[in-house]
């Protein structure tokens, strides 16, 4: 199977007042058509790793890599023109808190018709028929009403249903999912995160789901990177985390209250150096 | 065994919104109490409401067996302190740790600030050196520290802990968790925390209530719950959810 994001080497430094940060120091993987999880705590570099594939590292920042390919185009050498063309339409984001990444003063129906029109995959009634169609399929049980109100009209789990719906109405090959459900509701983030993981296995694409919860990710992902302080320390199959070898990785684990568990006090995660070495 | 905070009946409205409806609970001297619901349950307009922060429409709210009236004295304050979720967002943001930890004492004519403010700071594990600190300058982790020692420093009997670990990564939600419960056990405070993670609220409460929509659902001890010996559907929808995903085989 050939890779459909080959990443190697992937760096992001920013300038600061105080010398150069680098927030992702040296992350290399590659994602086929597979659910790929992205762990680590705030600060370690996981939310710009994203960002930096998608191309919306800030302009102060410097992204460097060895390799940065997504199906064939090198992403690095791609012209702001190209890396336009991909960005939604192609690979696409769904983001945190769908009340900041909405447009506020817009109908819902009309930002995803809006995605449509940018890449040139239909407009009026044919848009509007995909967009009802999308807005039904991430269950939304009446997608005409949804597609004439504005997001604030419409509470957190929909208003993510709605991004997820205008992300996925392209079509992409690639979705980067950041923390997608963590201002949610648990018993919603369950609903939107089966709603995600039924069109990525129907659509076979390929996943990248950041997120700061180690559990949440190693029950939905094929495959979990844990990074700390800008680097991935451990890279291990979800459904073998509970014999992960990096005491970070466990300490991650061991230090969350569990139902049923009587642990006083909790373990506390014992940072080493060497871990950021 | 006395009880050091009931709530009787509280109704809660805003204009017209009911937000919390018929809830009551004691907890008893020393105590550890949880609520637990997820947004728009009402469980922190209950903790606000004890606090006067929220209106009273109904209902009765006591502290140490005394009625609380509209208005609330210095006396309850030096008796109840909250300490609230984001640790960014309750923190001066131009004031010192050490203005900080001094306003309070000013507000209630306590002297003996210097003694007081070192003694605070050592408590929460926090060094000398944080006192002429901003909180810009410190995490998320240690702000909810300064934010602890401020509120422990009036020397309350009772905590109002409004998801106190909730804007923390999970390993500083453990040493902030840790350091609660020891402060608990030294001083013998009584508790009232709100959360929406089922697991801290039974690791750090003996008892704990379910409230949906701003009602009461369901009162159960944390070994209860641990044992799965829940009574109504919503309690158990919760536990499923909190577990983590489950992909359903096709």
């Amino acid at each position: 199977m050939s890779a459909l994001l080959d990443v190697e080497n992937l760096r992001v430094s920013f300038p600061t007042r105080s010398g150069v940060v680098e927030a992702v120091r040296g992350v290399s993987f590659t994602l086929g058509r597979e659910r790929l999880g992205i762990v680590g705590e705030s600060g370690s570099g996981k939310s710009q790793t994203g960002r930096a594939i998608l191309g919306l590292t800030p302009p102060h920042a410097t992204v460097t890599a060895d390799r940065l390919v997504f199906d064939g185009t090198d992403l690095l050498a791609a012209s702001e023109k190209e890396r336009r063309t991909l960005r939604g339409k192609r690979i696409a984001m769904v983001l945190q808190d769908p009340k900041f990444s909405l447009n506020p003063v817009m109908r819902i129906g009309e930002q995803i018709m809006e995605t449509l029109a940018a890449h040139g995959r239909g407009s009026g009634a044919e848009a509007r028929r995909r967009t009802l169609a999308m807005l039904e399929a991430v269950q939304i049980r009446d997608p005409e009403r949804v597609f004439n109100l504005y997001p604030h009209e419409v509470s957190g789990g929909m208003g993510q249903r709605a991004m997820i719906a205008m992300m996925l109405v392209a079509e992409p090959d690639m979705l980067i999912a950041d923390e997608p459900t963590s201002a949610l509701d648990v018993t919603v983030q369950l609903q939107v995160l089966s709603i995600l993981d039924k069109l990525v296995a129907e659509r076979g694409m390929g996943l990248i789901f950041v997120s700061h919860d180690l559990r949440l990710v190693s029950s939905f992902c094929d495959r979990v990177l844990v990074m700390y302080a800008g680097r991935v320390v451990e890279e291990i199959a979800a459904d073998r985390l509970h014999q992960s070898q990096h005491p970070y990785t466990q300490g991650l684990l061991n230090c969350l209250p569990k139902l049923g568990q009587s642990r006083h006090p909790l373990p506390v995660l014992d940072r080493k150096p060497e871990w950021a070495a | 065994m006395t009880e050091a905070l009931a709530i009787k009946g509280l109704a809660v409205e805003f204009d017209d919104f009911r937000a919390v409806d018929g809830v009551g609970f004691s907890v008893a001297e020393g105590e550890s109490f949880g609520l637990v619901g997820e947004s728009g349950s009402g469980k922190s307009t209950v903790l606000r409401a004890v606090a006067g922060l929220a209106p009273v429409t109904e209902g009765a709210i006591s502290v140490s067996g005394e009625t609380i009236g509209h208005a609330r004295s210095k006396a309850f304050y030096r008796r109840v302190q909250m300490v609230f979720q984001d640790p960014y967002g309750s923190l001066h943001p131009r004031h010192t740790i050490d203005r900080a930890l001094a306003e309070p004492l000013a507000v209630h004519g306590i002297g003996d600030s210097e003694r007081r403010i070192l003694k605070a700071l050592d408590e929460v594990g926090l060094g000398k050196g944080f006192r002429f600190r901003y909180p810009h300058q410190l995490s998320g982790g240690q702000r909810q520290r300064v934010a602890i020692a401020r509120a422990l420093i009036l020397e309350p009997t009772i905590l109002l802990l409004d998801e106190p670990t909730s804007a923390l990564d999970a390993s500083v939600q453990a040493e902030v968790l840790n350091l609660l419960e020891e402060i608990r056990r030294e001083r013998g405070l009584t508790y009232v925390l709100v959360s929406h993670d089922l697991a801290v609220v039974t690791h750090m409460c003996e008892r704990l209530l379910v409230m949906q929509h701003g009602r009461p659902v369901e009162l159960l001890t944390s070994a209860d719950l641990a044992a799965r010996r829940i009574e109504t559907p919503y309690t158990r929808e919760l536990m499923v959810a909190s577990e983590g995903f489950r992909r359903e085989e096709a």
